[in-house]
């Protein structure tokens, strides 16, 4: 059953295989966010965008692996590249679109745009500016979660780039001591910003950040969604059964440059030619094919239908107008 | 009649802590040695053999993320009342008072609010040393989203943790740690005082003194040696500085048409300024002297006992530089 094409999936248990159904959804919500992210590379190079935009493609695979075990209840906190947790939590995708664009039916009325996308419905503490800044929100809401005593979960994105914030050490080990039920995940796509992982990171091993916290940690490869999922499963099953945090390194990689208009020189094109091999979409669509699956052509209704959906959310967002000028203050006060 | 029941100002904020623990559940407080240890000015005691070690928290020396934790829990249903212990050690959490907290409901346009105080000892006095003894409540005052409030006798400090506690939104609640033994009448029971009304302590016709925490006490000892010089001074006390009420201020300056604005925190770029220009700018034609305006000297908290009490603006000069001010010298 287990194709070779994902032979170098790690933990691919039989009992971890999903249904089919559940498979078609888990590539519906990557391709749902690969479409997207095309989308807003259009726009913002179509100067419908304003600002700067972190896309997550090639990403895919951490937010759709691990948002798919969490409930509307659970909460998530993000990272500036987000918008692939928001759309693996579950966001609406024209009120997505709308902020992006700073209409008034986003998220946050156009007032955040693509750093500040809060989304309480579906759980979702908020994309951040602030590298690391979603770390403390996650063990927060754990902290929350802990006292309702109803097996909630959060969950806290962040990039390789966060690993040296002194944030995370603090929240780590408060964690730990709290036995809080988070799950740490370091999305490490091997470049903050503009510079390598290796030129700027102590330590051959990230997950050794959150094992001197005594927090179960484990990396895994972040391209192959499943391996993902089974590594996320273990964990969170863990915190909702009151065993505490874990730490979670998805090794990935950012198919774009930093922001949209980053020329990546820092890049090295075999690297990232290596790296395109892998994609977590095009490698699952096989994967679920050579296993039965779903046919190809069912992927290809599938890609059509979502690009339906996502053409449909750019024209009603693009439909509603600008914040009016009145609406400046608002919120700014509880 | 009876004297009315008093308190310390130490005591009276824990009655307020008590009393809102008491009343929501949702209410918790974190920070260092608040638990067993009851606070390094005794300041939580009690709290921990009532409410257990769920609902006060001690953290580790951690105040970035632990105060980014409160943050979170308040996003998500907890009223934390999160303590620094130090006003000095405010700078260590400043990307999430700043960057988190003041911003999230403005961000998320309302989905989620930050219900949490923020409380801290502030002030100058006992030689602690130049990080020990700051008064930085012109860093937060300068964040929209935030409030500010700086209570200066022990029915406010009630009062005011009670309303800052049932705030949706977050609150910097500064006290001076040399007013915690002042004892004072304090209400029974329920008190609240709104965030954002000022209080006129002192009413009088030619000055008005404007004080800020601490300075209140300052400001009425200057109205008394005023006095004596048959100079009526008014002294008011705007108790929360974000919101301020500057309907209040400019009310007491068009009556006496002269103010002196003293605070305990620096002077420059301070407090102190942004009353200043308030009054002016609302009430310039009824000024007949320019504002006055008292702080910190501009330096380093030093050490040594012959240093230290230099820093603090100082009763008598004061009554000097208002009674020139008042008699047109100024």
């Amino acid at each position: 059953m287990v194709s070779p094409s994902l032979q170098t999936a790690t933990a691919l248990s039989a009992e971890s295989l999903p249904s089919a159904e559940e498979a078609l959804r888990l590539l519906y919500r990557m391709q749902l966010i690969r479409t997207f992210e095309e989308q807003v590379r259009t726009l913002y190079s179509g100067g419908m965008i304003p600002g700067l935009v972190h896309l997550c493609a090639g990403q895919e695979a951490v937010a759709v692996g691990v948002c798919c075990l969490l409930g509307a209840d659970d909460m998530i906190a993000s990272t500036h590249r987000g918008h692939g947790h928001c759309l693996a939590k579950g966001a609406d995708v024209a009120r997505l679109m709308a902020e992006i664009m700073g209409r008034t039916t986003g998220y946050g009325l156009g007032r955040g745009g693509t750093l500040h996308i809060f989304d309480a419905a579906n759980g979702n503490l908020g994309t951040t500016g602030i590298v690391g800044g979603g770390i403390p929100l996650a063990a927060g809401a754990a902290l929350s979660a802990k006292r309702r005593g109803r097996r909630q979960v959060a969950v806290a994105f962040f990039g390789d780039g966060a690993l040296n914030q002194g944030l995370l050490f603090e929240v780590l080990n408060m964690a730990a001591i709290w036995r809080l039920p988070v799950l740490f995940v370091c999305e490490n796509n091997g470049f903050g910003e503009f510079t390598a992982i290796e030129d700027v990171t102590a330590g051959a091993n990230p997950i050794a950040r959150g094992l001197t916290f005594d927090i179960p940690s484990e990396s895994v490869d972040g391209m192959d969604v499943l391996a993902v999922r089974t590594a996320a499963a273990g964990a969170l099953a863990r915190a909702r059964d009151g065993g505490g945090p874990s730490f979670l390194v998805c090794n990935t990689y950012r198919f774009g440059g930093h922001h949209v208009g980053d020329k990546q020189d820092y890049k090295d094109d075999d690297d990232a030619k290596a790296w395109r091999l892998k994609d977590p979409i095009e490698r699952f669509g096989r994967w679920l094919q050579d296993s039965g699956m779903a046919t190809a052509s069912a992927i290809a209704a599938l890609e059509n239908e979502i690009d339906v959906v996502v053409r449909d959310a750019i024209d009603r967002a693009k439909a509603t107008p600008f914040p009016a000028a009145d609406t400046l203050g608002i919120h700014l006060y509880a | 009649m009876p004297s009315p029941r008093t308190a310390t100002y130490r005591g009276a904020v824990l009655e307020a802590l008590f009393g809102e623990m008491r009343r929501d559940n949702s209410v918790i407080l974190m920070g260092e040695d608040i638990g067993s240890a009851g606070g390094v000015f005794k300041q939580t005691e009690g709290l921990f053999a009532e409410f257990g070690a769920e609902r006060v928290i001690d953290t580790p020396i951690s105040e970035s993320g632990a105060f980014g934790i409160a943050v979170g829990a308040a996003m998500t249903g907890q009223r934390p009342v999160f303590e620094v212990m130090f006003g000095d050690f405010i700078t260590l959490i400043m990307d999430q008072m700043v960057n988190q907290a003041a911003k999230i409901s403005y961000m998320s346009a309302g989905q989620f609010n930050v219900p949490l105080v923020l409380r801290t000892a502030v002030g100058i006095g006992g030689n602690l040393g130049p990080q020990h003894s700051q008064s930085l409540h012109a860093w937060p005052v300068h964040i929209p989203g935030l409030k500010v409030v700086m209570p200066s006798t022990p029915a406010d400090a009630k009062g005011l943790m009670a309303a800052a506690i049932r705030d949706d939104g977050p609150v910097i609640f500064f006290e001076d740690r040399m007013l915690y033994n002042l004892r004072d009448a304090v209400p029974d029971g329920d008190h609240i005082v709104p965030i954002g009304s000022a209080e006129i302590k002192r009413t009088g016709r030619d000055v008005t003194l404007i004080a800020i925490g601490r300075m209140v006490h300052t400001a009425l000892a200057v109205a008394e040696l005023l006095a004596k010089q048959d100079i009526s001074a008014e002294v008011i006390d705007p108790r929360s500085l974000v919101p301020l009420d500057v309907d209040a201020l400019v009310a007491s300056v068009k009556k006496t048409s002269r103010a002196v604005v003293v605070d305990g925190g620096y002077r420059q770029y301070g407090v102190t300024g942004e009353i200043a220009a308030t009054v002016t700018e609302h009430a310039f034609d009824w000024l007949d002297a320019p504002v006055l305006r008292f702080g910190a000297a501009d330096v380093p908290i030093p050490f040594s006992k012959s240093l230290e009490p230099l820093v603090l603006p100082d009763a008598e000069q004061l009554a000097r530089d208002a009674a020139a001010l008042v008699r047109g010298l100024r």
